[in-house]
């Protein structure tokens, strides 16, 4: 644990100290991300041998000191935000945008791959909140990067409505430490497991609610996300769509299964109908949509639902959804986001009807259809089973609305991408049916889909080991004793 | 005291709330640093008020005492609102200088078109 949190800063010191050599920084930020990935393999075996892994940092033991912790879930999503990251790094050599060239990218990007292993393995409030500004200002300076009228507009929104709710955050922290004395994840759960959920405790666990859920785009608070990340180059973009609004996810995620079950309260409908509307909405957000990255972005917003719609049903069947909804939509979102890049590079535009004749370059091609069919649920792709997951889940809870819900959107899916994919793809192109001429670097970028496609189409082929893991680590969360005993059970 | 910071509180996030639902953009950044400036009174508040020293001389903490976290904890808040607040600043500067316009409403280019027929492939 302690490398997944080392790595990133002192690569980013020794990117920083490459500021004028872009070939050495974008080699020393590549070997950063893969040793950052490695430690989160190292991690999840780790966890997975030995059960929750716990650090109290500078031997302060929990509750008084900051505890790091590491349980099958967070170690999994730090393995995948790593593979994320070296797509990204990989494809920024291809950008022809001048944001990945910018010689604080590189820095930033590690930065923020720091903030979000961070989110992912804090067992502490306060910390968590110390987190999320790493990974906001981050990705506030990324975002902002390079200039330009659309990308200081989208970056003004962004950054406002994240600081609004930052302080929304803040507000939940001080009420909720007002009320029960401590900020410690496991012992909040305790404290609250002891004293009930009453007024004051549910106004602290609302506000950090609204603050997690505006953060992963949930409606009604998903407009800033459609605003903004299109305006970003392509791998920033990757990146952005992968890890922000699923770290927003996992505090949810945190905050309601972990420190608060929500089972009972007037806030769990709540959370259900919410889940409901960010899917429905994402979806025909993208429906309305004709450039390639706008459709995208709306299609964050309604994969979002899916997860909030597990963790809404709160069962182990449908947390275990819910973590492979997560892992299985980093690969695939930052897969896509990649190759409409490409795609927007070499067609000259963003719109989907001045593109086409793209069938005729067969990598680009194959990666996308992997992550497009990926993303709308074809068998035997991830996002198949991470939608029957879902749906199963729905039915054991006789959600039936929900579940009528989560197909429907599935077909809008479908439709979303079978649009992307005649436009850009199948028709013939301005030029007649020819491929637009491939950019100097393309390759790089293909590399980068093709790497993540390859793990959506792992995910599928091992679909049945994987959905074991699931299921064992949302009875792990449902059951909450090894994270707490973990965290509580005295001195490292 | 309670009553009087609770009092300042709402103040803070009444006028935050007023000027971020404002038109112009530098009303943004000053009602998102009331706004972070309430919450980190809120949070000063849950530490309980108390003018007796939080460390005692010889370790035996005092009854009554103030809670010493919550104002470890907004000194961190307090210079990640000030950093972030002046980042803030510096892109709607920036912003402004770019489009010659402080007028938010009116920042409408990377908005989601709203009609079909408006928009066209860009060159």
């Amino acid at each position: 644990m302690t490398g997944l949190l080392i790595i990133p800063p002192l690569t980013a010191l020794l990117a920083l100290l490459c500021w004028r050599r872009p070939a050495l920084q974008a080699w020393s930020g590549l070997a950063g991300t893969v040793a950052l990935a490695m430690a989160a393999v190292g991690l999840l075996v780790a966890v997975n041998h030995g059960g929750v892994q716990v650090l109290h940092v500078g031997g302060w033991i929990a509750p008084q000191g900051i505890a790091l912790v590491a349980d099958p879930l967070a170690a999994a999503l730090c393995v995948v935000a790593a593979v994320v990251g070296i797509a990204a790094v990989l494809a920024a050599r291809a950008d022809h945008d001048d944001q990945a060239k910018h010689p604080a990218w590189q820095p930033l990007v590690q930065l923020l791959l720091w903030g979000v292993c961070g989110a992912f393995t804090t067992g502490d409030l306060f910390n968590l909140f110390v987190w999320f500004e790493v990974m906001l200002m981050a990705s506030f300076t990324l975002l902002a990067l390079g200039g330009g009228r659309e990308r200081l507009e989208g970056a003004v929104k962004y950054v406002a409505i994240n600081l609004v709710g930052s302080a929304l955050f803040l507000s939940g922290c001080g009420i909720l430490y007002g009320l029960c004395g401590t900020l410690n994840m496991a012992d909040l759960a305790r404290v609250i497991a002891a004293a009930g959920t009453g007024p004051g405790i549910q106004a602290a666990l609302g506000c950090l609610l609204a603050a997690f859920l505006l953060k992963s785009a949930a409606f009604p608070l998903f407009a800033w996300l459609p605003a903004s990340y299109h305006t970003a180059s392509p791998a920033t973009a990757a990146l952005f769509s992968a890890l922000l609004t699923k770290v927003g996810v996992y505090a949810v995620l945190r905050l309601t299964v972990t420190i608060a079950p929500l089972n009972g309260t007037p806030l769990a409908p709540v959370l259900g109908v919410v889940a409901l509307a960010t899917m429905a909405v994402g979806v025909l957000g993208a429906a309305t949509q004709m450039e390639l990255r706008r459709i995208l972005a709306f299609h964050i917003v309604s994969q979002v639902g899916y997860m909030l719609l597990g963790i809404a049903m709160g069962s182990a069947l449908a947390l275990a959804a819910t973590a492979f909804y997560l892992i299985h939509h980093i690969l695939v979102k930052s897969a896509l986001f990649l190759a409409v890049g490409v795609a927007a590079a070499r067609g000259g535009g963003e719109d989907v009807r001045g593109l086409g004749g793209l069938r005729h370059a067969p990598w680009l091609y194959a990666g996308f259809l992997v992550g497009a069919a990926s993303l709308a649920g074809i068998p035997p792709l991830s996002g198949f089973f991470a939608k029957l997951a879902v749906v199963r889940a729905a039915v054991e809870a006789q959600a039936f609305v929900a579940l009528a819900v989560a197909l429907g959107v599935g077909f809008l899916t479908l439709y979303s991408m079978i649009k992307i994919h005649r436009e850009v793809f199948a028709k013939p192109g301005r030029d007649g049916d020819a491929a637009p001429a491939p950019r100097p670097g393309d390759r790089w970028s293909v590399g980068a889909v093709l790497l993540l496609a390859a793990g959506t189409v792992a995910i599928g082929v091992l679909a049945g080991p994987l959905w074991a893991w699931c299921l064992e680590t949302g009875a792990g969360l449902v059951e909450r004793r090894p994270y707490l005993d973990a965290v509580l059970g005295g001195a490292p | 005291m309670t009553w009087l910071l609770a009092l300042l509180t709402a103040v803070l996030v009444g006028a935050g709330v007023w000027l971020v639902l404002q038109r112009r953009v530098l009303h943004l950044v000053l009602g998102i640093g009331l706004l972070g400036h309430g919450a980190n009174l809120l949070v000063f508040a849950a530490g309980g008020l108390s003018s007796a020293p939080a460390f005692a001389p010889g370790g035996t903490p005092l009854p009554g005492a103030a809670d010493p976290l919550p104002q470890a904890l907004i000194l961190t808040a307090i210079v990640i609102g000030f950093g972030a607040t002046a980042f803030l600043l510096a892109l709607a500067w920036r912003a402004w200088r770019e489009l010659g316009d402080d007028d938010l409403p009116r920042w409408t280019g990377s908005e989601p078109p709203l009609e079909d027929d408006h928009q066209e492939p860009k060159p």
